[in-house]
């Protein structure tokens, strides 16, 4: 929901020797390396149970007995009970076979529009740390004036008008990211192109595209990785928000967003579970990533979890 | 500080572009990408050519696209921002009218999220690598994780259902709304300044609730901003140095600590307050706020185009001002910047 992924990653300090290497020697040392990492197991087996139980509801709807579209499967506004462990809603389907699929945009969009904003936002990211000059100023300036505006007021903005579906809010939230990649990974080259063995590359004879590709472009990778698990917990909750305001899947595509906004006009007579459930749903999914972005950070900056001596 | 004042004129001159861009991006975003305006706003279908052209020729989307963009920034420049369709009113006069609600609600929000992200972010950095630091982190990305509308919800339905404690919505109880003359639009400074305890009560009654939810967005952000700012500072040789002086903790912490580590946390104020924006837009529309937020939302609903860009324009304006804010105040508070 507009938290601002880029800038909740770069509030850690970055780690001061090879990243990536610790990453990659951490995971290979396997799980060995891994224990204590409980935050970074956590999110991952969280978002693992999800994309699980996405991908079994998208095949088998009707898994839990009930489908989750057909109308008139169950009674009309119950309670949970035994037979409907989240309850009814207005149109007599059950909540819980309803919340076992509603994560489907939400993580498709997610990740696709990740894929969008991450090549386009660190290609260009690239290019302009590299290039320098007016190419590096402009750009940096465009992005600039995108990154300062509110990414939730862009997404809503571009998918209303767009219009509503699955490809559009896949553009929005892939473009509202784009700057936060390209600020990422171009303050990233700027760093590295400085480096020494890119001036020994250099000095052997190595054109500009290899030395962005061989050498410099790999290790943004880091960077990027903690950025991006962040970027997914929040694009979760932009998804979320534009199906709320009506601007997500059209019903009855069952969704943890549109869910809530239905169930909100059937608060005051206090169907609570309508949306206590698809909420609760929302907000697992995104800690999931989140905690993934926490441990990645921790991982490759130990230094981040605290200070050495004791007061 | 005469060093400040050329700084604060070219940061000025440097506002002029940004917002140049930002206004351009949205010009090219709404009327370039596909989709026709005109359709979408009367609602896609059932319309005949006839009435389409009509309206095209009325909002000038008929003229070419470099015209209509000279049109819309000298517009934006003599701040015609164009009619509502919805109400026939000047879309910046309706804005100016429902703008003092969303600062009135963003000054509150930001108060929440100074108690809640800013203080624990202090707690969890001079605790480092305790139960409590463990615990706040967990807070922190608890609440960076949590959808505002449902949090909002759930806040209404527990504390103004269940409970009755608190008002589930607006800005002022019915009785109140008739009799409240606001003087600035922001209607607890103006009961203050009107000296009505009976109407300060209602109007704080009904921020509670919205405040809390706005804030949230911002917690996480801030505390963990807050934590690793410190901390960062903490490890300074000057902190050592400061300890072995035979100082008090406390005062090391806050006196040497603190104000070092507020540098970075107020230069991201600009960027955390995009986010309060965007925060905005749900918590005004769960508690009926009516704020620009809200009428960005509804705008959108009604297909209502001049209004869906006059407030993204607006909302860009706000951001880019309070932006230059920050950074003049950025130069003020830390007597190393010198410009």
């Amino acid at each position: 929901m507009s938290r601002d992924s880029g800038a909740w990653a770069a509030a850690d300090d970055r780690a001061d020797r090879g990243p990536l290497r610790a990453v990659f020697s951490m995971l290979s040392r396997g799980r060995h390396a891994l224990r204590g990492q409980h935050i970074l197991l956590i999110g991952l087996a969280v978002v693992a149970a999800f994309i699980l139980m996405t991908a079994l509801a998208t095949r088998f709807p009707s898994m839990n007995g009930y489908h989750p579209t057909l109308y008139r499967t169950a009674p009309r506004l119950q309670g949970p009970s035994a037979s409907h462990w989240m309850g009814t809603d207005q149109l007599q389907r059950d909540v819980f076979s309803r919340i076992l699929s509603g994560g489907r945009a939400s993580l498709i969009v997610a990740f696709s529009g990740l894929a969008i904003s991450l090549v386009i936002g660190s290609v260009l990211g690239w290019i302009s740390g590299f290039a320098g000059g007016w190419l590096d100023r402009i750009l940096s300036l465009v992005m600039d004036a995108i990154y300062s505006f509110p990414s939730m007021i862009l997404a809503i903005v571009l998918v209303a008008m767009f219009g509503s579906g699955l490809s559009p809010m896949i553009w929005a939230v892939g473009f509202v990211y784009v700057p936060t990649y390209f600020r990422v990974t171009r303050a990233e080259v700027l760093q590295v192109r400085e480096t020494t063995y890119v001036e020994a590359v250099r000095a052997i004879g190595a054109g500009r595209t290899r030395i962005v590709l061989r050498h410099v472009a790999p290790n943004t990778v880091s960077a990027i990785m903690a950025v991006s698990s962040f970027n997914l917990a929040d694009a979760i909750l932009t998804v979320a928000s534009l199906s709320f305001l009506g601007l997500g899947l059209p019903p009855p595509t069952p969704d943890w967003g549109y869910d809530i906004q239905n169930g909100q006009k059937y608060l005051q007579s206090g169907s609570w579970w309508l949306i206590t459930f698809p909420g609760l749903m929302i907000i697992t999914l995104s800690l999931g990533f989140g905690l993934i972005g926490e441990g990645i950070s921790d991982l490759v900056n130990p230094r981040r979890k605290g200070r050495k001596h004791k007061v | 500080m005469s060093g400040l004042l050329r700084y604060a004129v070219q940061r000025l001159l440097l506002t002029v572009p940004m917002l140049f861009i930002l206004v351009t991006v949205v010009f090219l975003l709404l009327r370039v990408m596909p989709g026709d305006p005109v359709s979408a706003m009367l609602g896609g279908k059932n319309v005949s050519a006839e009435v389409l052209a009509t309206y095209r020729v009325k909002f000038g989307f008929d003229r070419p696209l470099p015209q209509q963009y000279v049109e819309y920034l000298s517009g934006i420049v003599r701040g015609d921002f164009g009619r509502s369709i919805r109400t026939n009113e000047p879309v910046l006069r309706e804005l100016a009218r429902k703008f003092p609600a969303t600062v009135e609600l963003a000054i509150f929000g930001i108060l929440v999220s100074l108690a809640l992200g800013f203080t624990t972010g202090l707690i969890a950095a001079v605790r480092a690598d305790r139960p409590v630091d463990h615990a706040i982190r967990v807070f922190h990305i608890a609440s960076f994780a949590m959808p505002l509308f449902w949090l909002g919800l759930m806040l209404q339905v527990f504390f103004a259902v269940k409970l009755g404690w608190l008002p589930v919505a607006s800005r002022l109880s019915g009785r109140m709304a008739f009799t409240f003359k606001p003087i600035t639009g922001l209607y607890a400074l103006d009961a203050v300044l009107r000296w009505d305890g009976k109407a300060l009560a209602d109007i704080l009654r009904h921020l509670v609730l919205p405040a809390f939810t706005l804030g949230i967005a911002l917690t996480g952000l801030q505390g963990r901003i807050t934590r690793a700012s410190m901390l960062e500072v903490l490890d300074q040789d000057y902190i050592t140095t400061a300890r072995s002086k035979g100082l008090h903790e406390r005062v090391v912490q806050l006196r040497h600590g603190l104000r070092n580590a507020l540098i970075p946390i107020i230069t991201v104020f600009g960027l955390q307050f995009a986010v309060l924006m965007g925060g905005a837009v749900l918590t005004e529309t769960v508690f009926s706020w009516p704020g620009i937020a809200s009428y960005l939302v509804l705008a959108i609903g009604a297909r209502d185009y001049p209004s869906i860009q006059g407030s993204v324009v607006f909302i860009a304006l706000f951001i880019s001002v309070i932006n230059l804010i920050v950074d003049l105040f950025y130069s003020v508070v830390d007597p190393r910047v010198r410009y």
